[in-house]
């Protein structure tokens, strides 16, 4: 029986570097060829024959590993397995194809900073376009290394083409705050049309829309870390050309940022798709980390609010801040969802998870409640609708979530529901970002 | 030598995309008699098709994997009493639903075409040949 074990462990190594196929499915295949050689064998087979018909039937590795990838998408980069087949080739220029994009975007940047004589002036063209300077390369990026066709070239194009029309042509007036909220809202706004190519124009797929909502977070995670590297950076560099006098380390700074800035989001985009067995064992440890830390602070803010009431003093900021917390607890909510198993049954983690985000939806309503009654006197000013419109459509995200996790948590429905709901609403928060900047200017006359 | 089926009539070759078509409803009528684990399973596809049914082992785990995501089945390692050590997946509420779904479709079609088969005269040529 030696042999067949030696035979057996040497096989399940060579399917242990199958990408897509992990130790517990391994466990599982090994004991499906075990019961298949027992039968052979009592068949009446020798066991060398028994193992070679027995791996036989399992089918071949290549096939096999692209079924388990296909399945568990989540579990690591299908990229490189799903469009790899038969083009090993590629992936050694792919790191050429992601340079030349950012260098592009790098370039885009830096040649709008010197026609707009930045930081001497500060036109406002130059920071209602910084999306479409950057962004369009990243579109680019994805389209090219998907290998689209000429039709889903222009249909990535065109989206960016028209905001570009759209906020050029706008006439908006001085000190206008609606030019301020275009600024801000663009960029989130063509991020969803990046998701365009980045699904290589397969809108439709809920799997497809998870992997960008996967790609999303990690993307985050790596723009940070060179961020805090270039910064380092740029600090030791400001420091050593300080004794050249005249002013030789500012214009390092207006020089090497804009582009540094533009390049690196080409460059963690590329990050994302070659290295993301790296950050993938990030992302559940971030989770752990903040999850609890979240669901405590947001606890103690929920009782202190419901003792004290929200009667007192909140100025406009505050549903500014809620936004961005709500935004925060998504985010949480969505890095956990990916950093998941889907086919685990429910942990602590899901129910601290179902605490953090319960009350942070109690904490929004009160404060929702207070503003929703003062608008009267308040008044209606883009801003303001520009922060309820955005609480509005997170607070249902959240609702929802909760919902749904409360009963996947009784063991009503599965976990799969889950990222049904959130993949379900991606368009919801796009088409809340194209209305900012395309509809709210005109509607407040571009106040 | 001559290997002839134990029911002495040609081997059908399924179609793949069919194979693939008819794996879920399968699985889960097949889970639905009781639970069971992968090799065990395949075991009764054999069976139950006369052997016509050819599936490559390996992939009736990531089909497997699928309908656990879906919530249509639940699984749990387990060793029997003087067993091996195996995954064993038993069908959910959900997984029945969907297998009835699946029924009422495979129904139709099949009716429709036994409806035109034998309409048009094929349905006897098709039954002496089986």
């Amino acid at each position: 029986m030696d042999g067949v074990e030696s035979q057996i462990a040497e096989w399940r190594a060579y399917v242990a570097k199958a990408p897509g196929v992990n130790g517990r499915d391994l466990d599982e295949l090994d004991a499906h060829l075990r019961d298949q050689i027992a039968e052979l064998g009592a068949a009446g087979l020798d066991d060398d024959e028994a193992f070679l018909v027995a791996v036989k039937r399992m089918g071949d590795l290549d096939s096999l590993s692209r079924e388990f990838a296909r399945e568990h998408s989540g579990r690591l980069w299908k990229q490189l397995v799903l469009s790899g087949e038969g083009d090993p080739a590629r992936s050694s220029s792919r790191w050429f194809e992601a340079l030349a994009f950012a260098l592009a975007a790098a370039v885009a940047m830096q040649v709008a900073r010197l026609v707009a004589r930045f930081p001497d002036e500060e036109p406002e063209w130059l920071f209602l376009n910084i999306g479409l300077l950057v962004l369009p390369f990243l579109a680019g990026y994805f389209a090219h290394r998907r290998g689209l066709d000429p039709r889903r070239w222009a249909l990535t194009a065109a989206p960016f083409a028209l905001v570009a029309l759209v906020v050029n042509l706008y006439p908006f007036r001085a000190d206008s705050s609606t030019e301020v909220l275009v600024a801000l809202y663009l960029p989130v706004a063509l991020w969803f049309a990046v998701a365009y190519p980045y699904m290589g124009g397969t809108l439709r797929s809920h799997e497809r829309r998870m992997d960008f909502v996967r790609f999303t977070g990690e993307w985050v995670i790596y723009y940070a870390l060179i961020a805090l590297g270039g910064g380092v950076l740029l600090m030791l560099t400001v420091l050593i050309f300080e004794p050249l006098g005249a002013g030789v380390d500012e214009r390092v700074v207006e020089w090497v940022l804009p582009s540094g800035a533009a390049g690196a989001v080409i460059v963690a985009a590329w990050l994302v798709e070659s290295k993301q067995h790296v950050v993938e064992n990030m992302a559940p440890v971030l989770t752990m980390l903040f999850t609890p830390l979240f669901a405590l602070m947001l606890t103690a803010a929920a009782a202190i609010y419901a003792v004290s009431g929200v009667a007192g003093e909140f100025d406009r900021e505050l549903l500014g801040v809620f936004d961005a917390l709500l935004v925060v607890v998504l985010g949480l909510v969505l890095y956990a969802m990916s950093a998941r198993e889907a086919a685990r049954p429910a942990g602590p983690m899901d129910r601290v998870q179902l605490l953090a985000v319960a009350s942070a939806l109690v904490l929004d309503l009160m404060v929702l409640g207070a503003m929703v009654a003062r608008i009267g006197d308040l008044g209606l000013t883009p801003n303001r609708v520009a922060a309820l419109g955005l609480n509005l459509v997170l607070l249902v995200n959240l609702a929802g979530a909760a919902w749904l996790s409360m009963r996947f948590l009784t063991g009503r429905v599965a976990f799969h529901r889950l990222e049904r709901w959130q993949t379900s609403y991606l368009p919801v928060f796009a088409i809340w970002a194209a209305t900012v900047v395309v509809a709210l200017p005109p509607l407040f006359a571009f106040d | 030598m001559h290997i002839a089926s134990s029911y002495d009539r040609a081997r059908v070759n399924i179609n793949k995309d069919l194979v693939a078509a008819s794996a879920t409803p399968l699985v889960l009528a097949i889970l639905a008699e009781g639970e069971s684990y992968g090799y065990s399973i395949l075991k009764r596809v054999r069976e139950l098709s006369g052997g016509d049914l050819e599936w490559t082992d390996g992939m009736l785990y990531p089909l497997l994997h699928r309908l656990l995501r879906l919530g249509y089945v639940t699984t749990e390692w387990r060793t029997p009493p003087g067993g091996r050590r195996r995954r064993y997946y038993a069908i959910t509420d959900d997984g029945r639903a969907a297998l009835a779904e699946q029924q009422r479709q495979w129904v139709t079609v099949t009716r429709a075409l036994g409806g035109v088969w034998r309409d048009s005269g094929w349905l006897p040529t098709a039954l002496r040949e089986a």
